[in-house]
């Protein structure tokens, strides 16, 4: 065989042997997703069989050699009424089936955990809520729903994991997410899929599902001893947001307590749930988003913080809520004022706060 | 005497009024811009022959595929068979003199070279990178190429189009001959009309988004910049409400060719002639309402996807009525397998792969994981490429005796659709099973293990491109020493056959008087047996 070219050749033995043609199935999704491509494919193939059969009979039976002289037809109402509503009803499976799976793939159950994923040309920084970073890497445990809620910030990504069949566009000014659950121990690629500039393609990263007892083991060697509300407390403190959401009765702002989850009338008479968006835009751009009964004195931190830093601070209000049934020392006078010191370290107290 | 030899010297192509002679300039200009698109494709698929990014630089890459786009839609597609072939024949079809509005189509082809200079001009300056959807914010904060010269040329582009649709529009309306009934119309103009609909309606809405991204690079006005209260989601809206009718706008004109051709080589009335005329119109008005479903996965509202995936589901149904109408025509006719046939023959299959794979995306669990994936790159390039590209030159092997008076050579030309029926399948069929395994579209390097099936599509692209060259050599060959093809070579019944090839500058020497139905091959063969010394 070798006195064929060894270009060749090499294409041959190498390239042809051992590439793949599917992608691992590794979530809960997954084989759901391939389920209704199956049948697709399935659809697509009878199709395009009948198509190209009768194409190839109606060449033979009627060429001009055989049949010199054609036959005029109308048309037929009953043909037409069958090509239209057979792939119809065949499309509308599709519609239902797809969109049944759309609605999962979107929709995180409530006992998620949350990991936030915050795009950036280019790279991919995965923040765990108990501190951890990763750089174009992500740890998940196997059978656990994990649910990403992702920002870019700066121009649109795409967050894409193919043997998870999950994908989320990272956008700037917007957080977005997504869910699954892995189920297969393994490393599995991660893709920008959305065309972000110069290293779109290096945009790329691993995504590792491991056994529960692993990723303990994980999450224990790569603590920053630092959580992500412990980080954003110390946003806080020292962008001395406390000096108004203190919690005292006699504040400028409102009581951030418990305010995660709830549901807030703003001074427009609009009602809102409070949820992480909502709490990155009133951050951001606060003179669209004054509480009911508080004046817009709050001024806009746009600019001021990262996506990374609006997530601490996100994550820490959202510990407020824990933190309040448990001691009440977070967001009561003790702490705060101490907090306000344009350098305090972060106080011991804030432990408490932390939510895993 | 005929439009070509009537007049002689530049001036008088440079300064025409006739639809016949725009289209040749037409031709020209879309087939030189389709050479340098089909050129930077080359050189995408050299880059992606290895993983590693080796050929050239990323960036050098992402302007190779930014251009490659850009020139391929708005240089080409959308001009190619409506401004070429339609501007021909669309008259002669339902028998007029020449356009309602001869000086616009000549400006439009005039607006048409100036936006072709601006995008060489932007070539030379250094290219451009947003990729064809001049995505904000990359576009407008993030990139230091020639944004606003592209941008520009596009929104000049666009013009040029709504010209050539509004064109149609009007002269269909009010040209038609004695006779030339609505339902008389041949498919062609129908289909043209629906999609000159989407051009007129469609087009200026692309031309305000691309304003609104000049202005916010070159002003910073921040109708897309969330760090102003703008929103980048909005650009998405924008620019998906003119760029998936644009899909249409591309392949509806195809459409008609098939019709045309289909009918003629198998010497039969188009099967269910009232279905696949409305199905174009219900094409045109479905078009408007589906271009979400470019958008699923960016964060719009669940509930709204239903409705987006619903009428996307609705839009196949057209396409799929048309296919299994020209496949009956078939049916008891008479077939024979010239060049255009078996350029259609292409379409139907190609476009119907195209057709289905585009249902997968339109299914919102499965867009998930195949969308901004190179089953994407393979679903649009069966549709524009398989179906659209097919449909061009079947239309060009069509006409070519009556735009012409020459024969193409059939034997070398019948071995070219095939050389690029077969190099198109081999380019484009690998990158289904790519990005079925997650290969992201727009990469200039990618994970070693999706090497082999890029090598297979980097092979089928060289083919391909063969397929592309042999027309152009025996074309142009043909100009000359073709044999002299007659008046009506394929006995086709449509009003631009009944006159002679090519046609005086006015087309026929008097109003013709339609008093028949469109593909009425018998009342071809009686008014045959009557003039039989005319013939030929």
């Amino acid at each position: 065989m070798s006195h064929i070219s060894p270009v060749l050749w090499q294409f041959l033995q190498h390239w042809l042997s051992n590439f793949p043609l599917w992608p691992p199935e590794a979530s809960t999704i997954a084989p759901q997703m391939d389920a209704l491509y199956f049948f697709m494919v399935l659809v697509s193939l009878v199709g395009l069989t009948i198509v190209v059969l009768l194409m190839i009979s109606f060449s033979i039976l009627y060429r001009r050699s055989r049949h010199p002289v054609a036959v005029q037809i109308e048309g037929s109402t009953l043909l037409e009424a069958t090509w239209t509503i057979i792939p119809l009803g065949l499309f509308l499976i599709m519609f239902v089936w797809g969109s049944l799976i759309y609605f999962r793939v979107y929709t995180p159950p409530n006992n998620a955990m949350n990991i936030y994923i915050v795009g950036k040309q280019w790279m991919w920084k995965a923040e765990h809520p108990g501190g951890q970073h990763e750089i174009d890497a992500l740890h998940v445990p196997i059978g656990r729903p994990v649910q990403l809620t992702i920002i870019s910030q700066d121009v649109f990504h795409s967050f894409s994991i193919p043997a998870f069949r999950v994908k989320r566009e990272a956008i700037p000014g917007h957080y977005t997410s997504v869910w699954f659950q892995a189920t297969e121990p393994g490393t599995y690629h991660l893709f920008c899929t959305q065309y972000c500039g110069t290293n779109h393609s290096a945009m790329i990263g691993q995504v590792v599902a491991m056994k529960p007892d692993d990723y303990k083991k994980w999450l224990e060697e790569s603590t920053s001893g630092q959580s992500l509300a412990q980080n954003g407390e110390r946003i806080f403190a020292s962008l001395s947001c406390g000096a108004c959401h203190s919690g005292r009765a006699d504040a400028r702002g409102p009581n951030l307590a418990s305010v995660f989850g709830s549901k807030l009338t703003l001074s427009t008479g609009q009602t809102v749930n409070v949820d992480e968006a909502y709490l990155r835009q009133a951050i951001l751009n606060p003179s669209e988003h004054i509480t009911e009964g508080y004046a817009p004195i709050m001024p806009t931190y746009q600019g001021q913080i990262s996506e990374d830093g609006v997530i601490a601070l996100v994550e820490y209000i959202k510990s407020l809520n824990s933190n309040y049934r448990v001691d009440q020392t977070l967001t009561t006078t003790d702490l705060l004022p101490e907090s306000e010191g344009p350098k305090s370290a972060p106080a011991p107290a804030a432990k408490g706060a932390v939510k895993q | 005497m005929n439009y070509l030899s009537k007049e002689n010297g530049l001036l008088s192509w440079l300064l025409t009024g006739d639809h016949k002679r725009i289209a040749m300039l037409y031709l020209i200009s879309i087939t030189f811009f389709f050479f340098i698109g089909g050129a930077l494709a080359g050189l995408i698929r050299l880059e992606l022959l290895t993983p590693q990014s080796d050929l050239m630089a990323t960036d050098t890459y992402n302007k190779v595929f930014s251009m490659h786009g850009i020139i391929m839609v708005f240089l080409f597609l959308v001009p190619s068979v409506p401004a070429t072939i339609g501007n021909f024949v669309l008259p002669m079809m339902i028998g007029a003199k020449d356009l309602a509005l001869p000086k616009i189509n000549l400006l439009s082809w005039y607006l048409y070279i100036a936006a072709g200079a601006m995008m060489i001009y932007t070539m030379a300056a250094g290219g451009v990178d947003t990729g064809w959807t001049f995505t904000v914010p990359l576009s407008t904060h993030f990139l230091n190429t020639n944004v606003i010269s592209a941008g520009l040329a596009v929104f000049v582009a666009g013009f040029s189009s709504v010209f050539t649709g509004l064109n149609f529009i009007v002269t269909v309306h009010k040209m038609r001959c004695p006779g030339m009934t609505w339902f008389r119309l041949p498919l062609f103009i129908w289909s043209h009309y629906a999609a000159s609909i989407l051009m007129v309606l469609g087009t200026p809405v692309l031309a305000i988004t691309l304003v609104l991204v000049v202005m916010e690079r070159a002003m910073g006005i921040g109708v897309f910049d969330p760090a102003k209260g703008g929103d980048p989601i909005l650009f998405q809206h924008l620019f998906w409400f003119y760029s998936h009718p644009a899909v249409y706008i591309m392949i509806l004109p195809g459409m008609g060719v098939i019709s045309e051709v289909v009918s003629t080589f198998s010497r039969k009335r188009v099967f269910g002639y009232t279905a696949v005329a409305f199905s174009s119109v219900a094409i045109a008005v479905f078009a408007f309402f589906v271009w979400e479903h470019h958008m699923f996965i960016m964060g719009v509202s669940n509930y709204s996807t239903l409705v987006f995936s619903l009428l996307t589901m609705l839009v196949a149904v057209p396409s799929a009525i048309k296919i299994f109408n020209w496949t009956f025509t078939l049916y008891k006719g008479s077939v024979t397998f010239e060049t255009p046939m078996l350029y259609s023959f292409g379409f139907m299959g190609l476009f119907t792969i195209g057709g289905l794979t585009g249902v997968f995306l339109a299914a919102t669990g499965t867009d998930i994981h195949l969308t901004e994936t190179y089953f994407i790159v393979a679903h649009f390039h069966f549709v524009m490429v398989g179906g659209m590209l097919m449909a061009f030159l079947s239309g060009v092997h069509f006409w070519w005796p009556k735009i012409t008076g020459r024969m193409y050579p059939e034997k070398i030309s019948q071995l070219a659709a095939l050389i690029t029926f077969i190099g198109f399948n081999f380019t484009f069929f690998p990158q289904f099973i790519l990005g079925t395994l997650g290969m992201p579209r727009r990469y200039a390097a990618y994970p070693p293990e999706f090497q082999t099936l890029n090598v297979f599509s980097t092979a089928g692209a060289t083919i391909l491109g063969v397929g592309y060259l042999l027309p152009i050599l025996y074309l142009t060959w043909s100009l000359k020493y073709g044999e002299i093809a007659g008046d009506n070579p394929w006995q086709a019944t449509g009003l631009e056959w009944q006159t002679q090839s090519p046609p005086l500058t006015e087309n026929f020497p008097e109003t013709p008087v339609m008093d028949h139905e469109a593909y009425d091959y018998e009342w071809l063969e009686r008014t045959r047996q009557k003039e039989v010394p005319s013939v030929g």
